[in-house]
């Protein structure tokens, strides 16, 4: 299971790098997308995959006795995609209102800011 | 110590931005709410301030979970230092945008914007726990995001999209270094890291993972290779945005980089080597970038990017001395950067434009305000005994022990770069003769504003400016904040057993 997630989070890392490189606008923000995932994914392989031992201490016990599920990257991971949510969704309206006062998706195009002295 | 009122000012921030939310385009009553609670806000961190500086470091735990497995909040004196400048800069923006932002900008939701980023601010300076900064982080720079498009014109649009894109991607990289910490350590309190992080055999592991963190601050805070949507960006707002932003969001990535390397990748020596090479380029490029530009937001813009290269040259060298210069740099750099773009936002309003080719006359036309002027742009070259020039001889004497010769001749550059670019400005903006400049029909010049409007735009700048000349003549105080504050960075033992409520890490 881990060499497969392991496998995923390096072609989403890949993928997201080469859309972030590419020139269109739209390509970008799907290339943050695709490394945000990434970056979520990789947090839940790094708190260790285990499965069907979920961390509730057992009946007259005190500790835990056997392996568990550590319950803290799962946390981690949902704030992330939570808060990785509000950022894209405002991403994408700043695109669409760049396109519309700017007519293009060329970031080539975007260089006014810099160009002038 | 626990005490658990270390969270007042987040809490009281967070109050603030509700309750104007409920003035929602009442823009008069939010101007006084807003200065209202700027000023409450201030108290709140000198009382802090004073808290923390008599009874040492303060704890509390969200929740009253024990330490490495709840949140934490911790109170030291950089953290609350920290919290105070940014308590400072925050009432100066909010007395200067009442006073010269136009309606239609302040009309959605410019104040209770304004506050939740200052609450972001707050609690990234305040939390002990990684993640935890990471959240803040975020607040941080969504806040930035609203604020930076507030009025959508199309150059803000334009800038915003590639502060968006490369803050995006700064997060996404911290998001990693931290799934990487979490991995070897098991812990996300900073404290409990820290020794664990210690205690760990794999050192490589370690090194690349610091790397990470370095390139996800060195993106926020603009340092070298990854500068170049600062001045892209920061000249587009109102000048009352620019001021907040060159003040506070560039230095939470050194306040974050100085915590995260003294604490948890405390003395490590490669990094030291490549954040010295860094700081070193970013002097160079950030100065001749300013020399070259002629727009003063843009000119600026580039001397943030100069100045962080101080910044990170005195964490680089990484001796008591050299923090501790570092740390009067960060003091002396936040006041007089909010204060610069406020200058310009002044300037502008007396003339409409930014462009110092066309400017001119302005020391003939009002001497006055001219000499008020005159105090921020010398302290940032730091003529003695001006403020910036005591953070320099820290960082100079600090080279000379660690014999960083070729960082010292940087660092003795940047000054003169900043020199020149000062020199020229004063000359081109100040003694030159005045020019007919095209009067925008529909823009509101300084001379026809009414007289409150005059004195909330001149007030801020007098009280940023009197700041500043405290730095200057009352340096040693201000010298014993900051030997204090590097003497907890360069020994984190204390912040430790603060936190983990141990009574020895080391036997």
């Amino acid at each position: 299971m881990e060499i497969l997630l392991i496998i995923i989070i390096g072609l989403l890392h890949a993928g997201g790098l080469y859309m972030l490189l590419r020139r269109s606008m739209f390509k970008m923000i799907i290339g943050l997308i695709l490394l945000g995932n990434g970056a979520n994914l990789l947090i839940f392989l790094l708190g260790r995959l285990v499965k069907g031992n979920p961390p509730v201490i057992e009946d007259g016990m005190k500790v835990f006795s056997d392996i568990y599920a550590d319950p803290v990257p799962q946390a981690l991971v949902l704030t992330a995609i939570v808060i990785g949510f509000g950022l894209q969704s405002f991403a994408i309206i700043l695109i669409k209102r760049v396109y519309k006062v700017l007519n293009t998706d060329d970031l080539d195009e975007l260089n006014s800011t810099d160009e002038e002295i | 110590m626990s005490n658990s009122t270390i969270v007042l000012p987040i809490i009281f921030q967070f109050v603030a931005g509700t309750i104007l939310l409920f003035f929602w385009r009442k823009i008069s009553v939010q101007k006084v709410l807003s200065i209202l609670f700027s000023t409450l806000g201030l108290g709140i961190s000198v009382w802090l301030f004073l808290l923390v500086w008599e009874h040492g470091i303060l704890v509390t735990q969200s929740g009253d979970w024990k330490a490495p497995f709840g949140i934490s909040f911790v109170a030291d004196i950089f953290g609350v230092t920290m919290v105070l400048l940014s308590s400072i800069a925050g009432l100066a923006v909010s007395i200067f945008s009442a006073g010269s932002m136009r309606r239609e900008r302040l009309e959605f939701g410019f104040f209770p914007i304004l506050h939740l980023l200052i609450m972001g601010l707050q609690g990234a300076f305040l939390t002990g726990d990684i993640f935890n900064l990471y959240v803040w982080f975020e607040v941080v720079i969504i806040s930035s995001f609203v604020l930076l498009t507030l009025g959508g014109k199309k150059q803000q649009l334009e800038g915003a999209l590639k502060y968006v894109s490369l803050n995006l991607l700064a997060s996404s990289l911290f998001l990693i270094g931290i799934g990487f910490i979490y991995g070897l350590t098991g812990s996300l309190n900073m404290a409990d890291v820290a020794i664990k992080l210690d205690s760990l055999q794999n050192r490589g592991l370690v090194s690349v993972t610091s790397g990470i963190f370095l390139v996800a601050f060195g993106i926020k805070s603009a340092i070298f290779p990854m500068y170049f949507w600062l001045p892209a960006s920061y000249h587009t707002p109102p000048p009352a945005v620019s001021a907040i932003f060159a003040g506070l969001l560039t230095k939470l990535g050194i306040y974050a980089m100085l915590r995260t390397f003294t604490l948890m990748f405390g003395g490590d020596e490669f990094m030291g080597d490549i954040m010295v090479i860094l700081a070193a380029l970013t002097i160079l490029s950030g100065g001749l970038g300013a020399l070259l530009k002629q727009n003063m937001g843009k000119i600026f813009g580039y001397l943030i990017v100069c100045h962080i290269g101080f910044l990170i040259a005195g964490l680089g060298m990484y001796t008591e001395l050299a923090i501790m210069g570092t740390v009067f740099y960060l003091i002396h750099d936040i006041i007089v950067k909010t204060n610069l773009f406020m200058v310009s936002g002044l300037i502008l309003k007396i003339n409409g434009t930014q462009d110092i080719r066309q400017l001119g006359g302005m020391y003939k036309n009002y001497p006055l305000l001219s000499l008020l002027m005159a105090i921020p742009l010398f302290s940032l070259v730091g003529i003695p005994p001006l403020s910036g020039f005591w953070a320099k001889i820290f960082l100079i004497q600090a080279g000379l022990d660690t014999k960083e010769y070729v960082l010292i001749g940087f660092i003795v550059l940047g000054s003169f770069l900043t020199l020149w670019v000062i020199a020229r400005l004063w000359g081109e903006v100040f003694w030159k003769n005045s020019t007919d400049l095209p009067k925008k029909a529909d823009g509101l010049y300084f001379p026809q504003m009414s007289k409150i409007d005059q004195w909330l735009m001149v007030f801020p700048i007098v009280l940023l400016s009197g700041i500043s000349l405290y730095i200057g003549f009352g340096a040693e105080n201000i010298i014993l904040l900051s030997q204090r504050i590097s003497l907890e960075l360069m020994d984190p033992s204390g912040y430790i057993e603060a936190v983990l409520g141990l009574k020895t890490i080391n036997p």
